[in-house]
């Protein structure tokens, strides 16, 4: 029983890790989704997320924003910075949906 | 036949194979190969432009997004400049990885000296350029990029830009700091020129074919920043100012690139920051004498070796086409549709066809400039950089 438990803790704790609140955006648009996060995010911040001219997007530095609060900074940008406002190409779901994945399943933890 | 392994038969097998390595038929030359860069797997495939198609692939270049090569002067070696500090070695003959280290943390290209003797690298983390041997990536020089912030603190900069110049020199830019410098590499150490205040982050740079002019793009301000290497005296003027009209930039999705520019009888084609536009400018004043509406913001800009077409491919969401512009009337006289999310293109050397890069496609595509009709199509997965070895006897290429 002890065994099974230490043998499952992982898992369990992975599961908890990296749970993601359901969306209701289409399997189609997700794919294309995180296709834009990895290859047109990366563009500056790099296809694995650890950097470019952008700074890397580490799990730990995506969670110092709430949810909403890293949504809305990729709708809009950050004036001053590279950082370009996305709200014309995202809507308001799709970008908490590319915070979700910044702050729950970044590939940098993986 | 079936081919019994017995002594004998494996003895003549092996001297048909000694016999084969050493005849005349069995040598290569690789004036026609080149090679594209498969980002997702960090692996390059190796391709002869003659017939179109791949003869090898090289992979364990570790991460190559945004990796960008330049050739050894015999044409021999590609050496890859990934975006994880990765330099590698690639014998395009053997397609083998002859030497391969981490030279940093973060780095976005490089450059190979005039003489063939060094390899230059950019990097972003930690930023600076480092030196290397060509011949066994020994390291030759370090070279931090250090400049003092607004609020006094001592900071490295992100380094692009980087270019070989005639004199065994090279130049590269602070996209931190705002700062251009020479290093040249004729003495026993290397040696700095710095320019300061060239302008707001310059976010990539390019080399005429010349090596004369080392214009730098500007993404914190409208303007281009212009040094002219035959008069390092008279310091980086800026260049095209204000070509925005003070009008507001659309968001810029990515960076555009300056490498592979165009140069047009005595015309500079360059791709504007955050508008759909390219950029002409006379060479003589670099005043802007022109501006072709395109169908997005362009990336790269590149002229077809004869400069008779200009070619363009585009930021997202608008990359999927290339457009071509047609240089002594100034129109567009085809926008084609080689896949899905273009990343690149390179000519052949005298130019007759054109190679192209489509990311989410997974594939290239290779069409005839005259024509404009497709010749071919490889598959490659996830491919972007395309680069022939012409290159290694060109100024900044």
């Amino acid at each position: 029983m002890y065994r099974l438990t230490r043998a499952l803790l992982p898992c369990i704790l992975g599961l908890v890790s990296t749970q993601i609140p359901a969306s209701d955006i289409a399997p189609v648009r997700e794919k294309e989704l995180e296709t834009l996060l990895y290859q047109d995010c990366g563009s500056c911040h790099g296809m694995t997320l650890k950097g470019g001219l952008g700074p890397a997007l580490s799990q730990e530095r995506m969670n110092r924003y709430t949810r909403e609060g890293l949504a809305g900074l990729i709708l809009q940008g950050i004036p001053g910075t590279a950082m370009p406002s996305w709200g014309a190409l995202l809507s308001e779901k799709e970008a908490r949906w590319i915070a979700d994945q910044l702050q729950h399943n970044n590939p940098l933890e993986r | 036949m079936a081919l019994n392994s017995t002594p004998l038969s494996t003895i003549m097998l092996l001297l048909l194979l000694a016999g084969c390595q050493t005849s005349p038929d069995s040598l290569r030359s690789t004036g026609d190969l080149g090679v594209i860069v498969e980002r997702a797997t960090g692996s390059l495939a190796l391709v002869d432009t003659s017939h179109q198609r791949q003869l090898d692939r090289v992979e364990g270049l570790g991460d190559l997004s945004h990796a960008s090569v330049k050739f050894s002067r015999d044409a021999r070696y590609a050496f890859v400049f990934g975006r994880d500090g990765g330099l590698s070695k690639v014998d395009l003959l053997t397609g083998d990885i002859t030497t391969r280290i981490m030279q940093s943390g973060n780095s976005i290209g490089g450059a190979i000296s005039q003489d063939g003797q060094l390899i230059a690298v950019a990097n972003y983390e930690p930023g600076g350029v480092k030196l290397f041997d060509s011949d066994n990536l020994a390291l030759v020089a370090d070279i931090p990029a250090i400049w003092v912030d607004a609020g006094g603190r001592e900071q490295r900069s992100k380094v692009v830009g980087l270019v070989d110049a005639p004199g065994n020199r090279f130049v590269y830019s602070l996209f931190d700091a705002g700062e251009i410098y020479i290093v040249n590499m004729n003495g026993e150490t290397p040696e700095l020129t710095r320019f300061i205040d060239v302008g707001a982050n310059p976010y990539d740079a390019l080399i005429d074919a010349s090596g004369r002019y080392y214009i730098a793009g500007l993404f914190g301000e409208d303007g281009l920043a212009l040094l002219d290497l035959w008069h390092i005296d008279a310091g980086v003027q800026r260049i095209l100012p204000n070509y925005g009209r003070g009008e507001e930039r659309l968001p810029v999705y990515k960076m555009p690139h300056l490498e592979g520019w165009a140069m047009a009888g005595n015309e500079a084609w360059l791709p504007a920051v955050g508008r759909h536009e390219v950029l002409i400018a006379d060479k003589d004043d670099w005043s802007l004498t022109g501006r072709i509406p395109v169908q997005g913001q362009p990336i790269f800009v590149m002229s077809r070796p004869d400069q008779r077409q200009i070619w363009v491919s585009f930021a997202h969401p608008d990359n999927d086409v290339v457009q071509v512009i047609d240089t002594e009337t100034r129109t567009i006289v085809a926008t084609l549709s080689p896949g899905k999310a273009i990343l690149h293109m390179e000519f052949t050397p005298r130019g007759e066809h054109v190679w192209i890069s489509a990311r989410d496609s997974n594939r290239v595509t290779v069409y005839d400039t005259h024509t404009l009709q497709e010749v071919a199509r490889l598959e490659s997965e996830s491919p972007s950089g395309i680069f022939f070895t012409d290159r290694a006897h060109r100024i900044g290429l």
